[in-house]
């Protein structure tokens, strides 16, 4: 077998071209968007960058959007985490459509997400029009925005552990058992440090998606500026109004909070590495 | 500990793994559960372990009924057919599990749990992996590794399900020695799943010969070579 398909057979041009198109590629569709960001948000220097992120707009957009990814990602970890536990350490029947009801976010346009959730909680239904006459309204508020984030991004924690819990089995847990433990022991102590890396390679992908999702919370929140409007919906409507160094600028900063979760991950498997070759080898 | 089944069946779905069992083990004895592929071994000492509920019947364990004790009432070292060692712990983590879960009031101190660990290797005759990972051992070392960490919690009883299942030839006839002088010297009534008859009768005071979800022959390993109680147990050892 090896003789036909070893990593050498074909020929040295074919494997530099295959190389120089990846490359070229990366560098068209990844990495000159990403710069072309950062050099238009500079083009009238870094004064007038800065500037442009102290009106109050800018800031309450940049507040609102950590705020909206630190409630939405935490809770999304947890939902994520039982999904995952539930689907792959018991056996009932519907499992195979309760997999594919997890990817139904993935599949459903983030629009008419948003549209469920302003025809389900809007200020005219029951549940809604109830809430929203206590002071609590939903729809055009944070809980709306918090809630069409968390349904976008529900399925990666859940669709990242999955595969590794199914690899994994039930052995260790049960041995757990059988050494006394209780349920919520084997959890903390076998469970939960078994999966930590995809749970984090998942936790980090929720949190990029959650601060950059447009669609979804452009229809729940009402784009009220300065209140209900988030980074990408404001990036939006300061590119619209020709206002390119202030879109720019926002946007930059947006791209830099996504690189510094990823440079976060990097910096925590350098630091673990040891640990990580002393586990994953069979 | 002196183990009694009395009319165990076991039903997954539609398939029946155990037809009606029983079986008396007495206290201290070394047992082999000797079967072909599928015949109900394994399901037959996950119950022993409490790992699975029978569908009917009920265990005893010294004459006091033990059918709904959870698995970790037990108290039964129980060691996998891939040992299922936690992977991101250190040997002595893996032996000390058992220890540090106890209840507060029944924990022992930290030095007394590293001294426990510390003989439970020189047992096993690996004084030296305690700061290794389960990765980093061969699969006998894992495999003794395991034991230990069964022995750890101070067992009623001892089951193994093929023990030796993924070892080479020379480590087997090692590792089966270990395992005979370590039930001698511990005297816990020990049950193991094998489906290689040299192991069970080399190794085994009574082995339990099963097919098909049923007890064929009970015995000893020369009796049960002398008088094969079925046609099935005939060809099954004549092999
Ligand atoms: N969780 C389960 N769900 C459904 N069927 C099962 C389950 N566990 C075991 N069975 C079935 O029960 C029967 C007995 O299985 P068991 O694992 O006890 O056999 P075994 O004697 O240990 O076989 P082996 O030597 O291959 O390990 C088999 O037909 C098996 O398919
Ligand atoms: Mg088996």
């Amino acid at each position: 077998m090896s003789k036909f398909i070893s990593p050498r057979t074909e020929r040295p041009i074919l494997r530099w071209t295959l190389i120089a198109i990846t490359f070229a590629f990366m560098a068209v569709m990844l990495f000159a968007p990403l710069i072309i960001v950062f050099f238009e948000a500079l083009r009238n220097g870094a004064v007038a960058a800065v500037e442009s992120l102290g009106n109050p707009e800018a800031a309450a957009a940049i507040k609102l959007t950590l705020i909206v990814a630190a409630c939405a990602v935490p809770l999304n970890a947890v939902f994520g985490v039982a999904a995952a536990w539930f689907i792959t350490k018991f056996d009932f029947r519907g499992k195979a459509f309760l997999i594919t009801l997890i990817d139904l976010p993935f599949s459903i346009s983030p629009v008419v997400a948003g549209l469920c959730i302003v025809l389900t909680f809007g200020s005219a239904t029951m549940v809604g029009g109830w809430l929203t006459d206590n002071g609590y309204p939903i729809v055009f508020a944070l809980p709306g925005i918090i809630l069409a984030s968390m349904f976008v991004t529900f399925p990666f924690v859940a669709r990242e552990l999955i595969p590794v819990m199914i690899e994994q089995g039930r052995a260790e847990e049960e041995a757990a058992l059988t050494l006394g433990a209780s349920g919520w022991r084997v959890f903390f102590t076998v469970t939960l440090p078994n999966i930590r890396w995809a749970l984090l390679y998942g936790v980090l992908l929720c949190n990029a998606r959650a601060m950059g999702e447009f669609g979804a919370v452009a229809i729940v929140s009402g784009k009220i500026r300065g209140q209900t409007a988030t980074m990408p919906i404001t990036i939006e409507m300061l590119y619209q109004e020709y206002l390119s160094i202030a879109a720019f600028s926002l946007a930059a900063v947006l791209a830099l909070l996504a690189l510094v979760t990823l440079l976060l991950k990097t910096a925590l498997e350098l630091r673990f590495a040891d640990q990580l070759a002393a586990t994953h080898r069979a | 500990m002196h183990i009694e089944i009395d009319e165990i069946s076991k039903q997954f779905g539609t398939t029946a793994a155990l037809s009606p069992v029983s079986l008396a083990i007495p206290s201290g004895a070394l047992v082999a559960l000797l079967g072909p592929s599928g015949s109900g071994k394994t399901t037959l000492l996950r119950i022993l372990g409490g790992l699975e509920f029978p569908t009917a019947g009920r265990v005893l364990f010294d004459g006091a009924d033990a059918t709904n004790l959870t698995v970790q009432e037990r108290r039964a070292g129980f060691v996998f057919q891939s040992y299922a060692l936690f992977r991101h712990m250190t040997v002595f983590d893996n032996i000390a599990y058992g220890l540090r879960a106890r209840p507060r009031s029944e924990r022992p101190a930290s030095a007394e749990i590293a001294r426990r660990v510390t003989k439970l290797l020189d047992l096993i005759q690996l004084p030296d992996i305690g700061a290794r990972y389960p990765s980093q051992l061969s699969g006998g070392q894992r495999q003794r590794v395991a034991l230990a960490r069964a022995l750890a919690i101070e067992p009623r009883m001892l089951l193994l399900d093929e023990p030796f299942g993924a070892l080479d030839a020379k480590v087997r006839k090692e590792l089966r020695q270990g395992l005979r002088d370590i039930h001698d010297t511990t005297g816990l009534t020990t049950v193991f799943v094998t489906h290689d008859q040299d192991e069970a009768m080399e190794l085994a005071d009574l082995v339990v010969v099963m097919s098909m979800g049923k007890i064929e022959q009970v015995g000893k390993p020369a009796d049960i070579r002398a008088k094969p109680a079925t046609p099935f147990v005939r060809e099954f050892i004549g092999a």
